[in-house]
């Protein structure tokens, strides 16, 4: 089975993270990047299919040159080969022309699953899984908390308000996954050495077949108007538990008429 | 004034908040027009209408047999028929992917947990963990937007409800990924954790899979409950219940944090709570940056006398 795991690095969330002034894009200098968390999950799962149905997992990543440390690093898990879509033109791209972009890449590989995190930690759009399953024209199962392949058809349990859907489909599919599906492995010494060899193909938007005009910050669907620091709450009330702990919330919830 | 679609999040017929919500944030950019999937329209529409809707497009059950694809393909029909102004709907993770579908169709742009919206269709939002507020806007053709619940006070406002059935045959690829069960887990008589105006959430500070002590002065409240990271990574409260950066997102009018420190990755789920209570013994805790009202002890003696209190004084 032919499995790619697509890979964002996104800023370390234990750091202060920023737009830039002038365009309002991710501020990457301000930030260590790392693979984004759930991501991590998504390396994992492609590499538990692996294990279990045979076959190859490769990477997908888009992003600058700084990218390759987490490609690295999604490498060093077990991961086969990387495919890194780099280029200028691709600067503030949107979720949507992101996806559009990937789907080209997609689209030189042959694949049978595609695996994703079901969010990324910085822009937190939730909308990737999707975008990329109707850009392909692929059946999307997304939210999975738990992926069953068997020959050509897959089964996930997909997280609802109200527990899980059982959803069918056959292959190629996209499914995006959630935090609780599995426990990421750490790398091996012996997979970082491995690591540093395995092939990672570097590929323009020419390359990948990119529309030039469908990518970048110009021709975003969409335009960060502002940014500013949140304003500071307010300073709180802050007291000891003497005993009356419990009693003066009640007052301050009856205040706000919350009781 | 051109139409402006809003996705209903209904269970049997009983329209959810959040969609009233959105029913109010519509009236700012055009004429709402409510579009209900499955059956209960009849006992719905009424809600609906009193909260401004106009029409209300009525779609087949069947459309809820497939992931997503086919409610993105149904607003995508109807905003292209009416010209749409704008398509909303709530930033539910499910929404959000119907939501990225739809703007692709329409070859739009898609804004997501908007915490606002004004009536030129510029949108708020919080990010990197409630540290940054952002306005954004779509800048090609109808924008989707997702609107976090409790964002938008609902406000009534009388209109037709006029219904109108939809006819539509599904596309081969919107029939990719079928639903072939639907398990419901315990859910009990507590609000949704996502819609609630009240949530209360324990965190390590609970120490065991007893979460009675949350429980409790969430029902004294009428509250949903939450879970941190920790206390779910534990195993003492599932799965769906966290909230934080990588669980649900909440916003609700009172949030009460017990035995909860307030990492980065707690905050990013709740950090947009109109009014923060916490309770930790940890006087350092990063949580009481937040707190509008925060007591320094031990939860298993503060929560029990404030449910008692309350109790009292009801």
């Amino acid at each position: 089975m032919n499995i790619v795991v697509l890979v964002k690095q996104v800023p370390d969330t234990a750091t202060e993270r920023k737009l830039t002034s002038d365009d309002k894009t991710l501020d990457r200098a301000a930030s260590d990047g790392v693979i984004n968390e759930l991501d991590e999950y998504a390396i994992e799962e492609g590499l538990l299919l692996k294990e279990k149905h045979g076959g190859e997992v490769t990477i997908l990543t888009m992003g600058p040159e700084q990218a390759t440390d987490s490609i690295r690093k999604a490498l060093s898990m077990g991961a086969d080969k990387a495919v890194h879509v780099s280029d200028e033109a691709l600067h503030g791209s949107d979720a949507l022309q992101s996806a559009y972009a990937l789907s080209r890449a997609l689209g030189r590989i042959e694949f049978d699953l595609v695996v994703l995190g079901s969010e990324s930690t910085d822009a937190r759009t939730g909308v990737m899984g999707a975008a990329l399953a109707e850009y392909l024209g692929v059946p999307q199962l997304t939210l999975a908390d738990k992926v069953d392949v068997d020959g050509q058809a897959i089964k996930v349990q997909r997280l609802t308000d109200y527990g899980y859907d059982v959803v069918e489909a056959e292959l190629p599919a996209v499914v995006s996954v959630v935090e609780k599906i599995n426990e990421p492995r750490y790398p091996s010494f012996k997979l970082i050495m491995q690591a540093k060899k395995k092939p990672v193909e570097k590929l323009t938007i020419a390359d990948a077949e990119i529309d030039a005009a469908r990518v970048g910050l110009a021709n975003a669907t969409t335009e960060t108007v502002d940014v500013a620091p949140a304003p500071p709450r307010a300073a709180g009330t802050i007291v000891k538990d003497e005993g009356e702990g419990g009693v003066k919330i009640a007052e301050f919830l009856a205040e706000k008429k919350f009781v | 004034m051109a139409e402006v679609l809003v996705l209903v999040d209904h269970v049997d017929g009983e329209v959810k908040k959040v969609t009233t919500e959105l029913l109010t944030a519509a009236r700012r950019l055009g004429e709402p027009a409510a579009v209900w999937i499955g059956e209960g329209a009849d006992t719905g529409s009424a809600k609906l209408a009193e909260y401004g809707a106009e029409k209300v497009y009525v779609a087949p059950a069947e459309f809820n047999d497939y992931v997503v694809a086919p409610a993105a393909e149904l607003l995508a029909k109807l905003a292209g028929d009416a010209s749409a102004a704008a398509v909303l709907v709530s930033a539910t993770p499910e929404n959000k992917e119907v939501a990225g579908r739809t703007a692709v169709k329409l070859g739009s742009g898609v804004l997501t947990d908007a915490v606002d919206v004004s009536a030129e269709g510029v949108t708020e939002h919080s990010i990197f963990g409630g540290g940054t507020i952002t306005h954004a806007k779509v800048t090609s053709g109808v924008p989707v937007i997702a609107v976090r619940p409790n964002s938008v006070p609902a406000e009534e406002s009388p209109a037709a409800g006029a219904r109108e059935e939809v006819s539509l045959e599904l596309s081969d690829a919107a029939k990719g990924a079928k639903v072939t069960d639907r398990v419901v887990q315990e859910k009990g008589a507590r609000p949704e954790l996502t819609e609630a105006a009240i949530v209360v959430s324990g965190g390590r500070g609970v120490g065991s899979d007893d979460f009675s002590v949350v429980e409790s002065l969430a029902d004294s409240l009428g509250a949903a409950v939450g879970a941190s990271r920790a206390a779910v990574d534990s195993g003492w409260y599932p799965n769906q219940f966290q909230v934080g950066q990588t669980g649900k997102t909440v916003s609700p009018n009172l949030y009460v944090a017990l035995g909860i420190s307030g990492a980065i990755q707690h905050r990013a789920g709740m950090q947009t709570s109109k009014n923060i209570v916490a309770v930790n013994k940890d006087p350092e805790a990063p949580i009481f940056e937040l707190a509008d009202f925060g007591v320094i002890g031990d939860l298993h003696k503060v929560a029990p006398q404030l449910t008692e209190e309350i109790s009292k004084r009801k």
